[in-house]
């Protein structure tokens, strides 16, 4: 027993060190090599230039509060949506904070009687940085955006369906409009600032 | 529930059996210790690392020796990690100045990691520099998973081998797995999810002006080469908070299609090259088949749980299913199902937050650890988890009519049972004390963010995850305390070695029994009723042992949910 515990150390020290060294630095560090020079834009992070400003991420999701500007979906993470602290609320089905919290985002949305509310517009998503809503969601804020930027809302349900992705396939994922993409779609339609009239 | 949903259930189904045999082809290879397509170009660095390491990867070791090397191995590892992250603030590639871990949140994510859980106390971008990651975990995430297929090797030759005195060599088993198998694909599968849009960088994270001109800070990192092998090797542990809920974690549906499969394609190979060891691939397919009714069954009540949605949000008018704690590209099929694949095998990453699912959909996930993570389950453990209760099987069978079980050829006699049932029991003690100490102890009750039954549930699914090894949570509870970092270290490490070793035990006594043919008396092990039998058994083990516990939390939880009572 003491020769085969004396028989292990070299090999656990020299492997662990090894190993260390092919799987801590020379697999990620190789990759990032290959990754930089195939792929530079999903490398660093798909993001978004325009003009000199970095606006942000087609993959994350940010905050929309004007009525001016499509929604996503409430957030958990951090503040809402912190890209440094993702998170989901946790909350369970049984949670007295979450039904509140739904109760007051369903009042702030005010639907028509009658009219139930897309779940994923009250709903917090699992990474906080959700940068998706359904179409329904989206369908449903079209009266008020087109109001806040005096369009028609025909115009913006015209926009609103050119955003929609279809499921790959038809059936891998969901049918899904980014937020990001949509209202920078709006700004350009209808010019920046517009957001902010009321 | 949709047409949709259901089709991609079936074709996941249908994807996992058809790698099953190329995969498990793969891993035969590596069993048999033959050379492959690959040697060509890394057997000179196999081969440099045994003569650095003065190993003779020839030299065949008794189950005490392979044991024991194994957890040298383990424990060295473990420490090496242990001081990486207690001096983290003076590595390298730092930039944010992030500070050591504490010495018990050290201690806890070296065991974690060691043990193939990835139970994750602390945020990854909140509290680890890009070298903790790299360095310091990836590192476990190939090498216990090449553990865990080197423990299922030496498993296969127990009872493939006839009166012999030895299971192979553990260095070799766990180096060969490592070097032709996981790092082989794990650089492809790298590639494809940089291609996906996960960064693969090593600046820390980019400022950037949103819209509406806020500043947005957002995390960047190493984060493909970490994800590949975190779900190929039924890892888990997420470079980001929310794992692969997270956009740049798995930003498509595609990318979660691989990453679903990606997590079961080794554990199905493995059933099958158990097969093919014993001299019978119907044997593995056999095994296979009992996994898969499991897995449907569970996939197919998650589902139809998350569909149907929570009642008490319905009163509110919200319309259809649950969407608290999922993402709008995977939706409710996505997320059901890839909570019942993480934890059916131990993987434990996450696409959507099991906390929020509806009581029954959540309790599935419990329930699947429960079971010991053998639907498929963890590379290596699963396959070896799944042999031991066949073995109960056998035995029980035998009891009934009253004769000797035999199983592939080797009896299965007291010594075995005796073991096997050893091992099995570390589940209920790690799993049922440790909550129900939680659940009196001040420390213990100061867990919870959500009160009523779903707070113990919290507790219980910790636990339940810690045990399994699987690293997964009902993450509202705050687990990064002295208390909670100190009690799931020890249920992870006695999760993962108080059951290796008895397999290994296993092992070495089923080598040195000479082989028994069938006769018209043997019980056959490939039909659907052994298949049937199987299923049986881990329902009564799992059902007898965990369901008063269930009926406190989830089942609790659900009366409550169908009649609107909040806490």
């Amino acid at each position: 027993m003491t020769d085969d515990l004396a028989s292990s150390l070299r090999p656990a020290l020299v492997l662990t060190a090894l190993f260390a060294i092919l799987l801590g630095l020379v697999y990620p560090l190789a990759l990032t090599g290959i990754g930089q020079a195939l792929f530079p834009y999903a490398a660093n992070g798909s993001l978004i230039r325009d003009g000199n400003q970095m606006i942000g991420s087609d993959l994350i999701g940010q905050s929309f509060t004007a009525p001016g500007y499509f929604h996503g979906r409430p957030s958990a993470a951090g503040k809402g949506y912190d890209a440094m602290a993702s998170s989901g609320s946790n909350l369970g089905p049984t949670s007295k904070v979450l039904a509140e919290r739904v109760k007051a985002d369903v009042a702030a949305l005010a639907p028509p009687a009658g009219t139930p509310v897309p779940p994923d517009l009250v709903t917090t998503s699992a990474s906080g940085l959700d940068p998706h809503i359904s179409p329904e969601a989206a369908f449903f804020q079209i009266q008020r955006v087109a109001q806040a930027r005096k369009l028609d809302d025909a115009a913006v349900r015209r926009l609103v369906t050119g955003h929609v992705e279809q499921p790959l396939l038809g059936f891998l994922g969901e049918p899904r409009i980014n937020v990001l993409a949509l209202n920078r779609a709006l700004d350009n339609m209808a010019g920046k600032g517009a957001h902010s009239a009321p | 529930m949709t047409l949709q949903g259901w089709t991609l259930i079936l074709l996941f189904t249908a994807l996992t059996i058809a790698l099953a045999k190329p995969m498990g082809m793969w891993l035969f290879a590596l069993y048999e210790g033959r050379d492959t397509p690959l040697h060509r170009v890394l057997g000179p660095v196999e081969r440099g690392f045994y003569r650095l390491a003065g190993i003779d990867p020839a030299a065949e070791q008794p189950w005490r020796r392979y044991a024991l090397h194994m957890l040298v191995f383990q424990v060295a590892l473990a420490l090496f990690t242990y001081a990486i992250l207690r001096l983290q603030a003076v590595l390298p590639m730092n930039p944010r100045g992030l500070a050591g871990f504490t010495s018990d949140g050290a201690m806890n994510t070296a065991i974690s990691f060691t043990t193939n859980t990835n139970w994750q106390w602390y945020s990854g971008e909140v509290a680890l520099s890009n070298f903790s990651q790299m360095v310091g975990l990836v590192i476990h995430n190939f090498l216990s998973a090449a553990t865990g297929i080197a423990i299922a090797f030496a498993m296969f030759r127990g009872f493939a081998r006839r009166q012999a005195g030895t299971i192979g060599n553990f260095w070799a088993d766990c180096t060969r797995v490592t070097l032709y198998l996981l790092l082989p694909v794990c650089v492809v599968y790298t590639l494809f999810l940089i291609a996906s849009g996960v960064p693969q960088t090593l600046a820390a994270s980019v400022d950037t002006t949103t819209l509406e001109g806020m500043k947005q800070a957002i995390a960047l990192g190493p984060v493909a080469s970490q994800e590949a092998i975190k779900m190929l090797g039924t890892n888990g542990g997420g470079f980001f908070n929310a794992n692969s809920a997270h956009p740049f974690e798995n930003p498509t549906a595609l990318t979660n299609l691989v990453q679903m499969l990606s997590i079961f394609a080794l554990g199905a190979g493995l059933a099958w090259c158990f097969g093919k060891a014993v001299g019978n691939t119907r044997q593995g397919w056999a095994i296979l088949a009992a996994m898969m009714v499991l897995f449907l069954a569970g996939a197919g009540i998650t589902y139809w749980q998350e569909a149907a949605g929570n009642p008490v949000l319905h009163q509110l008018g919200v319309a259809d299913g649950n969407m608290e704690g999922k993402d709008v590209r995977f939706g409710i099929a996505a997320s059901a199902l890839f909570s019942v694949i993480t934890t059916a095998a131990s993987c434990g990453a996450v696409n959507a937050m099991h906390d929020s699912f509806t009581a029954l959909g959540g309790m599935i996930p419990l329930f699947n650890m429960q079971l010991g993570e053998i639907v498929v389950g963890g590379v290596g453990a699963g396959i070896y988890g799944f042999l031991l209760f066949a073995l109960l099987a056998v035995f029980i069978a035998g009891l009934m009519v009253g004769r000797t079980p035999e199983y592939v050829g080797k009896k299965i006699e007291a010594k075995e049972v005796k073991l096997a049932v050893l091992a099995i029991a570390v589940l209920p003690l790690c799993i049922l004390g440790f909550t129900a100490l939680s659940a009196v102890l001040p420390q213990g009750l100061a867990g919870p963010l959500n009160k009523g039954p779903h707070g113990f549930t919290e507790i219980l699914y910790a636990f339940s995850s810690g045990t399994g090894n699987n690293g997964s949570a009902f993450a509202g509870l705050t687990a990064g305390t002295p208390f909670y970092n100190g009690l799931l270290s020890v249920a992870m490490w006695i999760g993962r070695f108080f059951m290796i070793v008895p397999v290994l035990a296993i092992a070495g006594s089923l080598a040195a029994k000479k082989y028994t043919p069938a006769t018209a008396g043997s019980f056959p092990t490939t039909r659907p009723l052994w298949i049937g039998l199987l299923v049986a058994i881990i329902l009564v083990v799992g059902g007898l042992t965990f369901l008063p516990s269930l009926a406190l939390g989830p089942i609790a939880d659900h009366l409550a949910m169908v009649s609107g009572q909040i806490f």
